[in-house]
């Protein structure tokens, strides 16, 4: 089976420019160099907490963002947005903010036939049956479409948030934050229907969240990321429940759950590492209660640690 | 339309459009007023008064008789300022457009030009365009028009920089737009009306600078007539014959008023910002105006809220956002309040110390009672003195609630000052020690640093040591950690819950998450449409949830360790509490509803500690 994204040593650095002239030019390595693999059909689940690189990923995966290093390659072909018609029927990206991601000043209607109009060409007839379609499969009325999005409650913008994504009809969607936006009783309902349409469209999704509890609920492997770094990556029902990496487990440990008594899981002092100065070594050492003298010397590399899962740790937790 | 509504609401402007729109009739109807020849000459007729037979504003120095010069002289006016603004805002908003989407090198290069051209003054930069043009009305336009390009250029600049890192300008990207298409089809629908209000507060600078071209003899040529030339003529007879200056000079007068005037009042219409209210400053105290008689006090908790109603009056629209909330809170207890968005669960916690914003806000019943006096009905002084010293906030987002221009320890005197006559020294030693007490380290150099400075939890911390800043009894906490990643905020969680420990302190504390409320508060109330539709200790909620709501809601949210799975979801919305039905609101997303559900109001029932408001409750409650 091919896999339908593989990313190799991908990275992407900020320019800072000081000085008067920009000379003395900073990095901020927003991404460090990450290597992994999307079998078609599957959810990767991308977590992390806010800064760590997540939505700098997602938006290099789509050709919204330059890499600075390392290749992307979508369905055996490297990425290649030349042409942005074929570029977009391969992958398609839903926002995080599903009012801001639709402009204020066209309808439905219009927001809709962009992608069918632009990505394939099609004529009047042939885009409102296709529309009409989507909508079904969203849940939306069709009356909806002469409306303007103000006009819609976060729920239901993201589900045209959806549509849109649909209409493209990409093989991979990257679902950035989707559903951190809303209310509970919502969430779940977006959720759902996310699950639905990728068994009927065989998509594979990449699903970014700093929602640990969501993220495992929809995915088949995980991905942690910490400081732009890959830290763990596994299956899904192992990666929390059995967390080999340090940073793992303190996201997990941290998660509120119904019955578990109110602790600190880490010191009331600690504080993310500054991205323009970064610490040497493993990024998590100045938090790690498990640090030894190496881990602030060298970078430690993902390597197996049983199973199926990987962690970027010289000292891994064992069960 | 609500555009003119909102314009004619502004009376200045609705003059403005009155004056205007007289002066443009007139003009329009030159062809057929029965007016004489501007350009014929008559020097046996000169300078004859103002109000004479067959000319009513009299004659020039020429013996050309003025109304006839006067109108002609503002249609010419009119239609070069006008065009010059045209000119002048497709140019420099392409320019801005342009500079504004493409960004970086493009964008340096351009405004560095326009930069440029700001640089010389602007009527010497006209001069000199009109100086290498050669005088004529024609080229006045072109250098009026050249002066205005930037004004445009980096107002719709601004706009779009600000636009083309929204997401649906990605969006269109995804759907296989060009650069072309995104800044006709994405961009340009969105700045337009800046565009047209930029327009309408320049038409009227336009004309005037025309007007001072044409008066220095740059602008339009003898014969022809537009309002600068006439005044330019006139000035030799400004102390013999008045009327000849007067006369343009009163035109000009009321055209660039009537002009700004308008253009104001549709930038007041036509901006979002101002139109939804930014302007109109909500007052200090939400309005009460209570229909019920008071209710008595029952004596419960240290601050107790009693049947609070508060709604927002918009319009003709009433959202009945609070109705019939009681709760209360005893020392060193902490109580939940739990709902989604639109449940009225923030509402009911500004309520309490009168931050609703007002108008709209007004609390229409009930009361908040504060140590058994009745806040409500307390004047603005006493409330003022509550507020921070008695009961304090922690808001949500803590980098909109912290000054960004003043450092995190000046404000956090200025929270010790403000109620208590401190020295500067003892109110910092106060500062530094609050915030050791919220665990920020090095506290006495974190004190001189900007909330830009800080991380958001940190940010977060400070938000709590200003809460803590005067020992109050009260904290109500709305979703303190909502926008905190998870590793802070188990900090937070674990800080607050020491803290009510330590000093006995009440929280009322918001959040739309089970979790978070599982791990801290002793009791829990939820809400649903602005009612309690349960409230219960926390082990009971959570064990032995009652209504069918609070039953689904905690299904819906995920627990950590299941693996992959289907979740549960409620279908359908929310209600809109403008619209809130008879009977049970959540009846429409309910599965067990019944027809006595939807008919007449359910009341909450049970003991003060456990009670529901449902016909068909999931358990019995004891």
């Amino acid at each position: 089976m091919t896999s339908a994204l593989k990313v190799e040593n991908l990275a992407k650095t900020f320019e800072i420019s000081g000085g008067l002239f920009g000379r003395n030019k900073a990095g901020v390595r927003a991404v460090r160099p990450m290597s992994f693999e999307v079998p078609t059909g599957e959810t990767l689940g991308i977590v992390g907490e806010s800064g760590c690189g997540k939505s700098t990923l997602a938006r290099m995966l789509v050709g919204l963002l330059e890499p600075t290093e390392g290749t992307i390659e979508i369905e055996g072909k490297a990425l290649d947005n030349a042409d942005p018609a074929a570029f977009g029927r391969l992958i398609q990206y839903m926002f995080q903010d599903p009012v801001s991601s639709l402009n204020p000043r066209k309808t439905i209607k219009q927001i809709m036939e962009a992608p069918l109009k632009r990505l394939y060409c099609m004529g009047k007839a042939e885009r409102d049956k296709r529309i009409d379609e989507i909508f079904d499969s969203v849940n939306l009325r069709p009356e909806f479409l002469e409306r303007y999005p103000h006009e819609f409650s976060g729920g239901q913008a993201q589900r045209i948030g959806v549509a849109r994504a649909l209409a493209a009809a990409p093989r991979i969607i990257i679902l950035d934050e989707p559903v951190s936006a809303l209310d509970v009783s919502v969430q779940a309902q977006v959720l759902n229907l996310l699950r639905d349409l990728k068994s009927e469209f065989n998509l594979t999704y990449l699903f970014i969240s700093h929602d640990l509890a969501v993220v495992e609920a929809v995915s088949d492997r995980i991905v942690v990321l910490y400081f732009g770094s890959v830290v763990e990556i596994g299956k899904a029902e192992e990666v929390f429940a059995n967390p080999r990496h340090p940073y793992t487990k303190l996201l997990a440990d941290s998660a509120p759950v119904v019955g578990r008594p109110l602790t600190a899981p880490e010191q009331k002092d600690s504080e993310l590492p500054d991205p323009l100065n970064p610490p040497p070594g493993c990024a998590f050492a100045t938090r790690c209660p498990r640090a030894q003298e190496r881990c602030k010397k060298e970078e430690p590399v993902l390597e197996p640690v049983g199973g199926d899962q990987y962690a970027a740790c010289f000292y891994p937790l064992q069960d | 339309m609500t555009f003119l509504k909102l314009l004619f609401r502004n009376r200045l402007a609705a003059m403005g459009a009155v004056v205007l729109g007289l002066i443009l009739l007139l003009v329009l109807a030159i062809p057929v007023l029965p007016l004489q020849d501007p350009d014929v000459t008559n020097t046996g007729n000169r300078f004859v008064p103002p109000f004479s037979e067959g000319h009513l504003l009299g004659t020039d120095h020429l013996g050309r008789d003025l109304l006839s010069r006067l109108l002609y002289g503002t249609r010419l006016s009119l239609g070069v300022g006008i065009f010059a603004a045209l000119i002048a805002a497709t140019i420099g908003s392409a320019v801005g457009i342009i500079a504004g989407y493409f960004g970086g090198r493009t964008d340096n290069i351009i405004m560095r030009g326009i930069d440029m051209l700001m640089a010389f003054p602007y009527i010497l930069l006209a001069l000199a365009i009109v100086a290498a043009l050669g005088p004529g009305l024609l080229n006045a336009l072109i250098a009026v028009a050249a002066v205005n390009i930037p004004f445009f250029a980096r107002n719709i600049r601004g706009i779009t920089v600000g636009l083309a890192g929204r997401e649906f300008i990605d969006a269109a990207r995804l759907a296989g737009m060009g650069h072309t298409r995104i800044i006709l089809t994405e961009l340009l629908p969105n700045v337009l009306s800046t565009i047209v209000i930029a327009m309408s507060t320049t038409v009227g600078w336009m004309i005037l600078e025309t007007a001072g071209l044409s008066f220095l003899g740059l602008g339009s040529q003898p014969p022809q007539a537009d309002l600068g030339s006439m005044l330019g003529e006139a000035r030799s007879a400004l102390i013999t014959d008045p009327h000849t200056s007067i006369v343009p000079g009163v035109m000009i007068f009321l055209i660039v008023m009537s002009i700004n005037l308008l253009g104001d009042g549709v930038r007041d219409a036509l901006d979002p910002r101002l139109r939804s209210g930014a302007l109109s400053r909500p007052r200090a105290q939400t309005i009460v105006d209570r229909k019920s008689p008071v209710p008595a006090d029952d004596g419960n908790g240290l601050l107790n809220i009693q049947n609070l109603e508060t709604q927002f009056h918009v319009g003709k629209r009433i959202y009945r956002a609070v109705n019939d909330v009681s709760l209360f809170v005893n020392p060193g207890e902490c109580l939940g309040v739990i709902g989604e968005s639109g449940s009225g669960k923030s509402v009911t916690a500004l309520s309490v110390m009168g931050l609703v914003a007002s108008p709209p806000g007004v609390v229409t019943g009930g009361a908040v009672r504060y140590e058994g006096e009745d806040l409500l009905s307390a004047n603005f002084e006493s409330l003022r003195q509550k507020r921070g010293d008695k009961v304090a906030y922690i808001f949500q987002d803590p980098l909109s609630t912290l000054h960004p221009l003043y450092r995190v320890g000046d404000q956090l005197m200025e929270a010790i000052q403000v109620h208590h006559k401190v020295s500067d020294k003892d109110a910092r030693a106060k500062a530094v020690e609050l915030l050791k007490s919220v665990r920020i380290p090095n506290a006495e150099s974190r004190i001189r640093n900007y909330p830009h400075e800080m991380s958001g939890g940190m940010r977060q911390r400070v938000g709590i040591a200003m809460a803590l800043a005067n020992d109050p009894d009260v904290i109500i906490a709305d979703e303190p950690t909502t926008a905190l990643d998870v590793t802070v905020q188990a900090q937070i969680l674990a800080l607050l819950d020491d803290l009510r420990r330590e000093r006995g302190l009440a929280i009322i504390f918001i959040t739309h998450d089970f979790g978070v409320v599982a791990q801290l508060c002793d009791r829990v109330a939820v809400l649903y449409g602005g009612k309690i539709v349960e409230e219960g200790t926390t082990t009971d909620i959570l064990d032995h949830p009652a209504h069918p709501y609070t039953k689904r809601l905690m299904a819906c949210v995920p627990e950590l360790g299941g693996g992959k799975r289907e979740l549960a979801a409620i279908p359908g919305l929310p209600p809109i509490v403008s619209d809130l039905p008879p009977g049970c609101a959540f009846a429409p997303r309910c599965e067990k509803a019944t027809e006595a559900c939807k008919e007449g109001a359910i009341p909450l029932e049970g003991s003060e500690t456990r009670a529901v408001r449902c016909i068909h409750p999931e358990e019995e409650i004891a």
